[in-house]
């Protein structure tokens, strides 16, 4: 390919679409800028690699919250504000089947301290050695517990929350989900307690080295890449093989032919929570099992990162989801690099509002829920 | 009309006036708390600082619901980032009115006067307001709410961020003081009376509070004079407010509310009047962050979380949104009921009986099973008031959504047009309006 040939498509490319030309600019200048700080030594690929690693587990989190947040979005028309406290709910009632378990069911300390995951430093995660190789029963029935209990909650409020108001605006139900986000945070404030506490054990860990120290990676994060990676595979085979996956993508593209197509709306919707809620309370109980720490503000200080993923990848599209979680994940992760730290989610919010402006839509939109 | 239903129709006539409602309710919030506090058993002086502090949270939110009134009820706007805009306004006005520093350890600011601070304020609140609408305006309702709440919380993480903690310009050290917050060495009430020279009547009250409260009467007097301020300047919103609703630019912002497509086709730039719009309420948001935090002594940018903003939101919902009356009433029910009123009954009760609260929520439930006692689970309802209450407030959100979605008042909007729309049967007369005749009847719903 001739020089005048590439900056003939260039200058099409430029044309087209000159916004989004500025900004795939943007990207290469960073990645170059990257490789020049990692050459000259300015980073370390060790201190890449830690942070690139943590950018890709949190990225993880969101992508698999963010699934649940695009099939309610795209499907039941509305945002809901209450997902990030569906992903607390998922970690504190995973916590406390987990604690209940290691705690040897009241033998090692008080049941209700138990159940109450340690409120107020009664008893100790770390103490009891919650963690994935040290009580491997404890974390795996915590993780269904978190699925199965988030799903119920779920259910619950969509029962006698969202479904008397289905027909209503996409608005009406976000700010009724602002409610419901209220009172879960808060009921959980009042039963679990505001302390923000550690939960794990220490856990064995594998050094990489590389060039200017090592990269850890800890049984956690083998945990959750596991974990979540299994999870959307599964979700990916349901959507596209099953009749429910085709039912779940007619209605979120028209909701009212799918219904005269004799698709059973409801039945779906419910599907829809389940779905929803069990990948959203896995992810809760995964995030504070990888941080290692649980309080009861963590979900809703992920919620604005959960949503900054499922618009950048497109409502309704759960590969957009994951894509766009690992895209806020490393950018939240890696902003520090060029600007300071305490700006690291703010940055994730600005990418999140230059793709409204530019491509509202999101990367992957206009096929929904594919 | 016959002379026994003349004295009925006045009534009606009178409570169809909305000051009238607004002042009636004023009037029960009032009495109930009175008597709430003579049952507590508080003397002169604790009344007074309750009825002050009441009246302090009726203003707030009397005056952010009427600025967030201006966003959502009259133009549609989504917008969940209001402690942003708040935060901006105090903040800027710290910067610009505080004294310069002596030592080089304080964070100082321009000292400027105090009222070119509160200006500053507002004009930053506005100038961010334009920042978040360029782009952001043509966006769908709900989107555009995740931009607002985004920004305020990147406004947030600005102000905690320790680039920003000080920094020099020429020989002042100035800053936004980071996670520790900045004093706030103004006293915003006394400054106002001195100027309108009203002081005088601040030292009557003083003096003839003195001899029943005991010493140090001023504190109680000044806290309940600014209260009275603030509800002075909710009736300032209300006017301003109402009028720009009834302009011919009102009317373009409520037809774009209902329809922003037909606003367009009839020749409307509809986007330079929502930006117009959105700076207007951002520049009264931060007039309202302002007088809320400006005699507090300190802030910290924690204070300015997202659930402010949701508080103010509920206000606006139960008063219903497109109703300036129903703003400054949904935002006195609010600060009576929601905001201060659990806390006074945690009070309450507290004064009558020893609460004696377990740490946690283990030791609350674990007694009614032991013993079927479920006082420490009282208890610790009690203790836990302030936690509890959000929770109502869910509720009560939830339940407004379900039941009540315009609002205590009813169906208020008012409508995109300046003459009345509802058909009147000859010789009748709406009841919508009471009646009033000419060419004020239009506007009859405000």
């Amino acid at each position: 390919m001739g020089v005048s040939e590439s900056y003939e498509r260039g200058r099409d490319l430029f044309q087209s679409n000159p916004i989004g030309f500025v900004l795939g600019l943007a990207v290469v200048i960073l990645v170059l800028d990257m490789v020049r700080k990692l050459v000259t030594g300015d980073v370390t690929v060790a201190r890449f690699g830690l942070v690139l690693k943590a950018g890709v587990m949190r990225g993880m989190v969101i992508g698999l919250a963010g699934i649940g947040l695009s099939l309610t979005y795209s499907i039941l028309n509305f945002a809901n504000f209450a997902h990030g406290d569906y992903l607390t709910s998922g970690a504190f009632s995973g916590m406390a089947v987990s604690y209940l378990i290691a705690g040897n069911f009241g033998r090692d300390a008080s049941i209700g301290a138990l159940l109450l995951v340690g409120t107020g430093g009664s008893v100790f995660g770390g103490a009891l050695g919650v963690g994935a190789v040290t009580a491997p029963v404890a974390v795996l029935a915590g993780l269904i517990v978190a699925g199965v209990a988030t799903i119920g909650l779920t259910l619950l409020v969509d029962r006698y929350v969202f479904k008397p108001i289905r027909d209503r605006s996409g608005i009406t139900l976000l700010i009724t989900s602002i409610g419901v986000a209220f009172v879960l945070r808060y009921l959980i404030l009042f039963v679990f307690g505001g302390s923000k506490r550690g939960v794990t054990a220490e856990q064995p860990s594998l050094s990489v080295g590389v060039p200017g120290g090592a990269v850890e990676i800890g049984t956690h994060d083998v945990a959750l890449f596991v974990v979540a990676g299994v999870l959307m595979a599964g979700i990916h085979l349901l959507l596209q093989n099953t009749k429910l996956g085709k039912a779940m993508r007619a209605m979120s593209d028209n909701e009212d032919l799918a219904r005269v197509t004799g698709i059973p709306t409801e039945r779906v919707v419910r599907y829809t929570w389940i779905i929803g809620g069990g990948l959203t309370g896995v992810a809760g109980y995964m995030f504070v099992l990888w941080k290692g720490t649980l309080g009861f503000f963590d979900g809703w200080l992920l919620l604005l990162l959960v949503f900054a993923a499922v618009i950048l990848g497109g409502i309704g599209s759960i590969y957009g989801a994951i894509v766009g979680g690992l895209v806020i994940g490393i950018t939240f992760s890696m902003a520090p690099i060029w600007i300071p730290s305490a700006f690291g989610r703010a940055a994730a919010f600005v990418v999140m509002i230059v793709i409204l402006i530019v491509k509202p839509e999101g990367i992957f939109g206009g096929t929904s829920t594919a | 009309m016959s002379d026994a239903t003349d004295s009925q129709g006045l009534a009606g006539r009178l409570w169809g006036r909305d000051p009238v409602k607004v002042l009636a309710l004023l009037a029960v919030i009032y009495a109930v708390y009175i008597a709430l506090g003579l049952a507590i058993g508080f003397e002169i002086r604790g009344q007074i600082n309750s009825i002050a502090t009441l009246t302090f949270y009726i203003g707030v939110f009397g005056i952010m619901a009427l600025a967030l009134n201006l966003h959502w009820g009259y133009t549609g706007l989504f917008n969940i980032g209001i402690v942003g805009f708040m935060a901006i306004g105090i903040y800027t006005m710290a910067v610009v009115s505080k004294p310069a520093a002596e030592t080089a350890s304080q964070v100082g600011g321009l000292g400027a006067p105090l009222w070119v601070g509160m200006l500053a304020g507002m004009v930053a609140a506005a100038v961010l307001g334009l920042l978040v609408a360029l782009p952001a305006l043509r966006l769908r309702a709900d989107y555009l709410a995740i931009v607002t709440i985004a920004f305020s919380e990147i406004v947030r993480f600005t102000l905690l961020s320790r680039t920003f903690q000080e920094f020099r310009i020429g020989d002042r050290t100035i800053g936004l003081g980071g996670g520790s917050g900045l004093l706030l060495p103004f006293n915003p009430l006394q400054s106002f009376l001195d100027v309108t020279r009203l002081n005088v009547l601040q030292d009557a009250l003083v003096g003839l509070a003195e001899p029943i409260i005991g010493g140090n009467a001023d504190a109680v007097i000044n806290s309940f004079l600014y209260g009275v301020l603030l509800l002075v300047i909710v009736a300032i919103y209300y006017v301003v407010l109402t009028r720009i609703g009834r302009s011919p630019f009102g009317r373009v912002l409520k037809a774009i509310r209902e329809d922003e497509d037909a606003t367009k086709a009839l020749g409307k730039d509809t986007n330079v009047v929502k930006t117009k719009a959105f700076m207007l309420g951002c520049a009264l948001m931060g007039l309202g962050g302002v007088l809320w935090y400006m005699q507090s002594g300190a802030i910290t940018p924690n204070t300015f979380r997202p659930r402010l903003t949701f508080f103010i939101w509920i206000a606006l919902i139960i008063g219903g949104a497109g109703s300036n009356t129903g703003s400054v009433m949904g935002g006195a029910v609010f600060a009576a009921a929601l905001f201060q009123g659990p806390r006074y009954l945690q009070n309450l009760v507290e004064s009558a009986v020893e609460v004696d609260a377990p740490s946690n929520f283990a030791g609350a439930v674990a007694p009614i099973f032991d013993s079927l006692s479920v006082n420490p689970f009282l208890f610790y309802v009690i203790d836990n008031v302030r936690q509890l209450q959000l929770v109502f407030m869910g509720l009560v959100l939830i339940w407004l959504m379900h039941n009540r979605p315009s609002g205590m008042l009813g169906h208020r909007k008012e409508a995109a047009a300046s003459v009345s729309l509802t058909r009147r049967p000859a010789g009748q007369t709406t009841a919508a309006d009471g009646g009033r005749p000419g060419a004020g009847g239009g506007d009859g719903d405000e």
